[in-house]
């Protein structure tokens, strides 16, 4: 790592951790009902979008079931019109290219990489998708899921809060929905959007500008309302290019310094919920040292790929490319990465990327080197480095309950967490919820390496082959969205396949996190004392860390090196 | 505290004496335990039995699902290996058992087949076995005799032997009417004298019964704490299991071909089957502690349970003082010196047998009083209700007496028309202040002075608080004594709260509020009023002596009748808890290094490279595999003294507790299988080739 690029680091760092604190609190401010600066202007709108859902619907209390109900049916129904807007967009209007609608497959695909957080695309955007689509097909549901982990976290968090009532009322989903848009995710993309078209993002209706070349010759450039959408992909975790490049296009990402804007974007809600939750359950040096925790696996992955990066592959240094940083230029393993971001740019993007499992890109993880894939890979598979808006601190604070029932019964009491008891019915929760992920992912991963249509979609073949579909199924089950690359996905089997993986992944597993706050909050709450464990230690915090390693990380192990360990040590013989 | 450490090591002795003929009975019974019916309800040693069996039909045709690496004399080590996996596992639940079923054989022995002589309604005698008792019968028993079943006194007194039950040789004196020792317990001997009884118990309900199926383990049922561990564990096993399934198709796509020893081996390495192997056996032992420490529990859930109290309840009389208060100060009033008060106290005491007057008698010597022979044709007074005074009259004609300080200012009064002295109220108050009872001592119409009676704690009773502190358990006296005095002995005793003036249900309302706030709640009792109570306490432990009611309301019994084992109990459930914990992290923590043994073993052939991640040098991948199965079943055995003592328990804070057990069981189940697979992999690597 050179010099300049720790500053860059800590920089983008130190602003994401300053960001998040007061972030954290007017979060918690916005959905515990408080006064916050923005009620003047946006109370009635509020009430307006309150009564066209219907007052009392929107009054009513709700439990658990209630909640997750109600989280359901409202994004089935934007998956099926994201997946009706995509079908038939070729009648649409604003289609200014043509373009047909999409197979089945491909829109039951989009739409559900879409409604999930994921952002997986086996399509690219500028020769697939009317600019209508864009708005109404991708732009609208990366504000409703985001909007719908964060709540979920939220209502999960009510629960952990020890409510009077037994949680018969983790507070009402649409009240939080309409809360989570208007007070969080819309005024913070009307303040940054402009901030992208100053730098040169296209914000237009126009959707083709032609060039007549030097050289004569004609070039298409296709435009759009880039630059709204690019906010809302970085702020709401989604992580769906307007174009196939992604946040490597120049339209999409122009300058280093919107490079760091998106950075940033994506980091400080999953920073700041962190916070949140430390004020909603009353327990600020717990949240610390869950941001600790995380913060630890962060850092150590954004260190692992910029310096992996940087030192290039023994092929590169064989080619006589200069690896080393000086003479004007950065060095290191530039295949696949634009020059305006440089190692360092690219290589925080696109850890930052997976851990929160935004899945944007602004450079080919593909011509990664093996070890900086692989830390990719890893965050995803963890998935709770921070992670996806709300649902990473719910899988963080899934291992946490493993971590108090085993360390609780090492202090001889019967575990609890933030004053509840952890018996059969939560570890049952729990489990399932752990149990989701390695399954979603490696149960696809070798059903495609097994049969001839998973493989026949492959760019590569041996162990890079082997990562190219284990990374893709990794993503979707995280609702990440990024890829690996390499591998033409767009086909019935993926696209379903995968459409499911991802349904899977994020619905099952919020249900699940939903249920087991309900049966934490309908339990008594047992006061603390001396020989109560404590969770906000640092001892607690390494043994929370150890936990995610060992029952998380590890279970990942066999199949990391047939993948990208193999890679790696393919690479460095003596290594 | 000494005396029951005594007696449990007395017993442990016992246990000792046994264990050779244990182990010999436990080998055999683990072999009955590979049964499929057994096998299913421990998942984990469920998954490990499959796998033994694959193993075993590879082990005579190789090829048995496709042509596979791996030849007929590996897969049928591997299949040997799970063999005793499977094996240690039994065994270790076996012997759990067997130590309990050792002691309800002894037990068993007691419960010989009696006659008992049941009075007919005429009032006749009938001879009829005892298995054909009934509830309400009513039944005759003499000295000699065995006592038939269960029940209530009605009529008669008798010394009889407990030992069977209680362990405890000193004969117990029972008769009807007292709310402590009325009631007989079947298998007992009566001593002297006879006794009528009713029957409280049906046949196969009494308490003998009762403690044979707990001990037993007959109707052992998990515990929830032990079902949601076993879940996870399940579920860990789940997840290893898709793990391993889904390795053949991904090295497959790489063109290397796993065998199935070796994806099974693989799976059998991950599983936490160490804790899988133990849990059950750490439950039995758990019991078994309590039983040691001659505590019933009636089921695992109520020493659990004990672990997590965080309110105990204890009365003041019996629990922290010594059953009665003792004199401790002579206080003359103006005119009077201590040796003169000591004096008349002594005269007043000469007759009183009760161990106060006893106690007033020896301090009034040691203070110089001495025995005046005209004593002899002195008369004794005892104490009544009605003058709440007791006393002697002497051969002079002298009344001296002692009481209550009201009583005896009445008693000058109305007799001698004598005036009470203004400073025998300050010297009274002055006792209370101390905590202690003030006793006015008169000589005919001149008192004397005041004798303060004081309650005299158990040794080592503050120590014991101040454990209970740093455990995070609050402890709660009550007394029956006024606000005053009961804080005075809280303050001295070091209990965290007390209740004065208590009334029976004073300590339910207690419990109850406790409860609502959040805290698990212990008492102990043993008398009738005290059994609501109980039932509402999380940890009820009623005492053996105690009435029948009391006993039934508790879910556990103590057979010494010493209450201050609440606070054993306590530590017994938290080390169950600790051991189950501790095994656990032991378990996950040691897939790190099979993980390193493991997996470049299995690939190092097809992909090189990955020998750099054999950091164990293993000798070749057949060993490292085998190595770390081996590892794999032998550290059963050699925990199981562990599981069945339990782990190490010292009362310290949980944040003490929880960095000494990580840095033993997590960072030493890190280091400890890098060490024993390398060295098994050492002495495997002399032969096998």
């Amino acid at each position: 790592m050179t010099a300049s690029g720790f500053w860059q680091i800590a920089l983008v760092l130190g602003i994401a951790f300053g960001l998040s604190i007061p972030f954290g609190a007017y979060l918690a401010r916005v959905f515990r009902g408080e006064r916050t600066w923005l009620d003047p202007i946006l109370n009635p709108v509020d009430a307006f979008l309150c009564r066209i859902v219907g007052r009392r619907t929107t009054a009513l209390p709700m439990d658990w079931k209630g909640y997750a109900v109600s989280m359901l049916v409202t994004n089935a129904m934007m998956g099926l019109l994201v997946y009706l807007i995509l079908s038939i967009q070729g009648v649409l209007p604003w289609n200014p290219l043509r373009f047909s609608g999409l197979n089945p497959f491909l829109a039951f695909n989009t739409a559900a990489s879409f409604i999930t957080n994921t952002d997986w695309q086996n399509y690219a955007g500028e020769s697939a998708l009317s600019l209508f689509s864009q708005m109404a097909a991708i732009t609208f549901p990366m504000f409703a899921a985001a909007a719908t982990g964060l709540v979920a976290a939220i209502a999960f968090f009510r629960a952990l809060a020890a409510p009077a009532d037994g949680g018969r009322n983790l507070g009402n989903f649409y009240h939080d929905f309409i809360r989570a848009l208007t007070r969080v995710l819309l005024p913070l993309c009307l303040v940054v959007t402009p901030v992208l078209v100053w730098q040169g993002s296209p914000e237009t209706l126009t959707g083709v500008a032609v060039a007549h070349l030097m050289q004569g010759g004609v070039q298409h450039i296709p435009l759009g309302p880039v630059a709204d959408l690019e906010v809302i992909k970085q702020l709401g975790t989604n992580g769906g290019g307007f174009f196939a490049a992604n946040s490597a296009h120049p339209f999409e990402n122009p300058t280093p310094l919107t490079n760091v804007v998106e950075i940033l974007l994506m980091m400080v809600t999953s920073l700041s919920l962190v916070v949140t939750f430390g004020i909603f359950v009353g327990q600020r040096r717990l949240a610390w040292v869950m941001y600790a925790v995380m913060g630890v696996l962060l850092v150590g992955g954004i260190a692992v790929t910029v310096c992996a990066e940087q030192a290039g592959t023994p092929a590169l240094a064989a080619s006589g490319i200069m690896l080393q940083a000086g003479h004007g230029q950065m060095g290191g393993n530039m295949v696949g990465k634009e020059t305006r971001f440089g190692v360092t740019g690219s290589a925080l993007f696109d850890t930052v990327s997976t851990a929160f499992t935004t899945g944007s890109v602004n450079s080919a993880l593909d011509s990664y080197t093996p070890l900086g894939g692989m830390v990719s890979l890893g965050q995803m598979m963890l998935n709770c480095v921070f992670g996806g808006k709300g649902v990473g601190t719910l899988n963080f604070l899934m291992y946490g309950i493993f971590a108090v029932f085993i360390a609780g019964l090492m202090v001889g009491r019967t575990p609890e967490f933030l004053g509840k008891k952890l018996e059969r019915r939560e570890i049952v929760l729990a489990a399932l919820a752990l149990l989701i992920h390695p399954l979603i992912i490696l149960l696809p991963a070798a059903w495609a390496l097994a049969s001839p249509y998973g493989v026949s979609a492959l760019g590569n073949a041996a162990s890079h082959g082997l990562s190219e579909i284990l990374y893709a199924f990794t993503s979707a089950a995280a609702n990440n969205g990024s890829a690996f690359a390499g591998l033409q996905a767009n086909t019935p089997w993926y696209n379903s396949v995968l459409g499911l993986v991802m349904l899977i992944g994020r619905y099952v597993s919020i249900i699940l996190m939903l249920a087991l706050g309900g049966s934490l909050a309908a339990k008594p709450s047992v006061s603390a004392t001396a020989g109560t464990l404590r969770t906000d230690t640092a001892l607690f915090g390494g043994f929370w860390l150890a936990t995610i390693i060992v029952v998380g990380a590890l279970t990942f192990l066999p199949a990391l090196v047939l993948g990208p360990l193999a890679e790696i040590f393919m690479m460095h013989p003596h290594g | 505290m000494n005396e029951i450490t005594h007696r449990s090591e007395r017993k442990a002795q016992a246990y000792q004496a046994q264990a050779g003929g244990l182990v010999k009975r436990a080998l055999w019974e683990s072999l009955r335990k590979f049964d499929p019916r057994v096998q299913i309800r421990n998942p984990v040693m469920f998954i490990v039995w499959l796998g033994m069996w694959l193993t075993f039909l590879l082990a005579f045709d190789p090829d048995l699902f496709g042509r596979a690496a791996g030849g007929a004399m590996y897969n049928a080590t591997v299949a040997a290996i799970l063999f005793f996996t499977v094996w240690f596992a039994n065994f270790a639940e076996a012997l759990a058992e067997g130590r309990g079923r050792a002691q309800a054989d002894a037990l068993r022995h007691t419960k010989t087949d009696v006659l008992a002589r049941r009075i007919k309604a005429d009032g006749t005698l009938e001879s009829v076995p005892a298995e054909g008792l009934r509830k309400g019968d009513r039944v005759r028993v003499d000295r000699g005799d065995i006592i038939p079943t269960d029940g209530e006194i009605l009529e008669g007194i008798a010394s009889v032997d407990e030992s069977a039950i209680t362990g405890e040789s000193a004969p117990v004196l029972k008769e009807p009417g007292t709310d402590m020792f009325s009631t007989v317990t079947g298998g007992t001997k009566i001593l002297s004298d006879w006794l009528v009884f009713k029957v409280s118990a049906d046949p196969g309900q009494t308490f003998l019964d009762r403690m044979i199926h707990l001990v037993e383990g007959a109707r052992r049922q998990k515990t929830p704490n032990e079902i949601a561990l076993t879940v996870l564990l399940a579920v860990l096993s789940l997840i290893f299991l898709i793990v391993v399934a889904t390795l053949k198709p991904l090295a497959a796509f790489l063109h290397i071909d796993l065998g199935v020893a070796t994806l099974v081996a693989l799976l059998v390495a991950l599983m936490p089957t160490t804790i899988g192997a133990l849990l059950s056996a750490i439950g039995i032992a758990g019991i078994d502690r309590a039983t040691r420490f001659n505590v019933l529990a009636m089921s695992g859930r109520a020493v659990e349970a004990a672990g997590d109290v965080q309110t105990l309840m204890l009365d003041k009389t019996g629990t922290i003082t010594m059953g009665n208060r003792q004199a401790t100060e002579f206080i003359g009033l103006p005119g009077f010196e201590e040796l003169a008060v000591a004096q008349a106290a002594m005269a007043a005491s000469w007759f009183d047998t009760t161990p106060e007057g006893r106690s007033i008698v020896s301090l009034a010597m040691t203070r110089g009083a001495r025995r005046e022979p005209s004593w002899d044709q002195a008369q004794g007074l005892e104490f009544s209700a009605e003058t709440r005074m007791s006393g002697t009259n002497l051969a002079d004609g002298t009344r001296a007496r002692k009481g209550a300080v009201a009583a005896v200012a009445r008693f000058i009064q109305e007799n001698f028309k004598a005036p009470v002295p203004a400073e025998l109220k300050e010297a009274a108050e002055t006792v209370a202040r101390k905590g202690a009872t003030p006793l006015a001592v008169t000589l005919d119409g001149t008192i004397v002075g005041v004798i303060a009676l004081s309650d005299v704690l158990k040794p080592g009773m503050r120590e014991r608080f101040d454990y209970m502190r740093t455990l995070g358990i609050r402890t709660i006296m009550v007394t029956g004594d006024n606000p005053i005095t009961a804080r005075v002995i809280a303050g001295q005793a070091g209990v965290d709260d007390f209740i004065a003036e208590a009334k029976p249900e004073d300590k339910i309302r207690v419990i109850r509020s406790e409860q609502a706030k959040g805290r698990l709640v212990a008492m102990t009792g043993d008398g009738t009023n005290d059994a609501p109570a109980l039932a509402q306490a999380d940890v009820g432990l009623a005492m053996h002596s105690g009435t029948v009611p009391a006993k039934e309301a508790a879910n556990m019994i103590d057979l010494d009748s010493d209450p201050t084992k609440l606070i054993d109990v306590v530590a017994i459930g938290k080390q169950l808890l600790i051991t189950r914990g501790a095994l656990t992290t032991f378990s996950i923590a040691n897939d790190v290094a099979k993980y390193f043994a493991m997996l470049p073993a299995m690939f190092m052939r097809s992909l090189p490279g990955l020998g750099a991640l054999n950091i164990m040098h293993l000798a070749t991948p057949q060993t490292a595999v085998l190595s770390a199965l081996i590892f794999n079943a032998l550290i059963i055995p050699i925990l199981i003294p562990l599981a069945l003592r339990g782990v190490r328990f010292r009362p310290t804070g949980a944040d003490a507790l929880l960095a000494r057990n990580v840095l033993i069981y997590g960072v030493g189940g890190l280091i400890v299988p890098f060490v024993g697979i390398k060295v098994i992999d050492m002495a495997l690597s002399l032969f096998w080739h």
